[in-house]
């Protein structure tokens, strides 16, 4: 079974992300990059089904220069191949200018099965994996909290508004995974040390056939028109526990009439 | 003549969803407002829609919507669209309402916006509020193009506000191509939920890592028992598996606003606090006096979750036997 995975790159979970006001997109440069620690949960579950059932597992990932040390780092938990799309021409996509440079990459490769994460951890539009399938002409299965292969079937638990539903479809397809799927491995000194050797293929736009009416700013059906702040909270009261923290906020509550 | 807003409709626990007729009240302030609303129903939906505000409710009762999810809805939505070309059509955050609106926004290539907490329409040209990155920032945003704009509402940003109007029912086909029939739903299985509703509950109390373990949660359980509350959790909570995915508060889980929000042993990562910021009274209590949850706190105690706790738990106790 061939599987490819979407994975994105983002700033640390320990950053704080800033949007620059002049470009309104995120700022990247000069800022630590992983693996966004959702698309691990989607290579993890990509490694497990090749485990089970033999095949590859393909990365593809769209981003700048430095998106590289995430890519490596999904190559060292087991990934096979990774597919590097970069170029200065794809910076400023929107949702759908991803999902097409994302789509004309993965045809490039055979495939059974495509695995995003519900939504990226920094701009989580969760638009993407929807999009890439109707691209692709496949059935999207989103959602999934327990996934399983069984000859051509895909089966999925989907996480509904009531519990949770089982939903199948026949391959190929696509599945977005949600957190609670697996606990992504910790790549091993010899993965590590094996992805420095594994092939990153690189695209350019040009070579994924798309101009910029598809992807860029130019192609952007979504555009940001004013980066701000909210209103900021009228601020608190934060008091340290001198033994009497309860009943402090047993009295607060009681000041608005909450109890 | 006042622009076209389109609802997508969807049942939920066998009911129009609550989310539903928040964006319907909004699509009546913004124009004509109606609703598609495919697959079973229960019988009084068509009313449900008309008290909020829908005058027109294209309809099939087919079972291909509810068995085969998306991709069916996402072809009748589509042509639909394509006859009568509504300026904006509004989804709510939910499962289903995200699947159709993306799928339906590669159909089109028209792109979306998502997470959108307001949204304003002047001739052609939509303005939306987007609170982003967990609601650090609040950007506006638009969509390009003549078509109709495809909106992904956050639950909880409009009121709803029940507009008695009459609405006129248009039967629409189902699509029969076999192809949409893709994606097939085996079984549901409805987790049996107890005592009040987080979306609906005027407290919440809610826990984080700093609970440390999953038998912690019940001292929350008692002390909104006192309150009258919900029990709430975040997602490193639900990452460990001590509570369920429907405890979940957060960019990735549900967005709560109550009367009282009451944080215990939640550092305040921007994920979570994009599901609670809107509360409108935020009690904190964390060791950490440097959590970012105290910023937004109006009430923080930086102490032990398991001595305050009880000691609040007693108080309240006390009060209430007064």
């Amino acid at each position: 079974m061939n599987i490819v995975v979407c994975a994105k790159i983002v700033p640390l979970a320990s950053v704080t992300i800033q949007i620059d006001p002049a470009t309104k997109r995120i700022i990247r440069t000069g800022v630590s990059q992983e693996l966004d620690p959702q698309a691990a949960k989607a290579v993890e579950e990509a490694l497990r089904l090749a485990d089970r059932h033999g095949g590859s597992v393909t990365l593809v990932v769209m981003g700048g220069e430095d998106a590289t040390v995430g890519i490596r780092s999904a190559l060292a938990m087991g990934a096979t191949a990774a597919v590097h799309l970069s170029d200065p021409a794809l910076a400023g996509s929107d949702a759908l200018g991803t999902s097409k440079a994302l789509a004309a990459a993965i045809r490039k490769t055979p495939f059974d099965l495509v695995l995003c994460a519900t939504e990226s951890s920094d701009s989580y539009t969760g638009l993407v994996p929807g999009q890439l399938a109707q691209l692709l002409g496949i059935p999207p299965l989103t959602f999934a909290t327990a996934l399983t292969v069984d000859g051509n079937v895909v089966t999925i638990k989907r996480q509904s508004e009531g519990g949770y539903d089982t939903v199948s479809a026949e391959l190929p397809a696509l599945v977005t995974v949600t957190t609670g799927i697996n606990e992504p491995r910790y790549p091993t000194l010899k993965g590590i040390m094996g992805a420095k050797k594994k092939e990153i293929r690189k695209y350019t736009a040009a070579d994924l056939g798309l101009g910029p009416g598809d992807v860029g700013p130019a192609g952007a059906r979504e555009r940001v028109l004013t980066v701000g702040r909210p209103p900021a909270r009228p601020p608190g009261r934060t008091i340290k526990d001198e033994g009497d923290g309860g009943k402090q906020i047993a009295e607060f509550l009681a000041g608005l009439k909450l109890v | 003549m006042a622009d076209l807003i389109w609802v997508y409709a969807e049942v939920v626990d066998g009911k129009i969803s609550r989310a539903t007729l928040e964006l319907l009240s909004k699509a009546a302030e913004l124009g004509t407002a109606e609703a598609v609303l495919l697959g079973p129903a229960p019988d009084d939906a068509i009313t449900t829609l008309s008290q909020h505000g829908a005058s027109k409710v294209y309809r099939s009762d087919d079972a291909i919507y509810r068995d085969h999810p998306t991709l069916p809805a996402v072809e009748t939505i589509a042509a639909l669209i394509a006859s009568h070309r509504p300026a904006v059509m509004l989804f709510a955050s939910s499962y289903g309402g995200r699947d159709v609106a993306a799928t339906l926004s590669a159909k089109l290539d028209c792109g979306a916006l998502t997470d959108v907490g307001d949204l304003t329409l002047t001739g052609s040209a939509i303005e939306a509020t987007i609170p982003a990155l967990g609601g650090s920032y609040q950007n506006s945003a638009t969509l390009t193009g003549s078509g109709t704009k495809l909106v992904l509402v956050r639950p909880k940003a409009f009121e709803m506000r029940p507009r008695a109007v009459p609405a006129t029912v248009e039967e629409v086909a189902a699509p029969r191509d076999a192809a949409l029939r893709k994606i097939r739903v085996v079984e549901r299985m409805t987790v049996k939920r107890e005592g009040p509703q987080l979306e609906d509950s005027r407290v919440i109390v809610s826990g984080g890592r700093g609970l440390k373990a999953p038998e912690r949660f019940a001292m929350l359980q008692e002390l909104a028992e006192l309150l009258g509350g919900a029990v709430g959790a975040t997602r490193a909570a639900v990452d460990a598996a001590w509570v369920p995915y429907a405890l979940q508060i957060g960019q990735t889980g549900k967005t709560v606003k109550p009367d009282l929000y009451l944080a215990c042993g939640i550092s305040g990562a921007i994920q979570h606090l994009a599901g609670m910021k809107g509360s409108k009274t935020i009690v904190a209590i964390n060791t950490d006096a440097d959590a970012p949850i105290f910023q937004v706190a109006d009430l923080g105690v930086v102490g032990d979750v398991f001595k305050v706790v009880p000691q609040l738990i007693e108080e309240l106790k006390k009060r209430k036997g007064a």
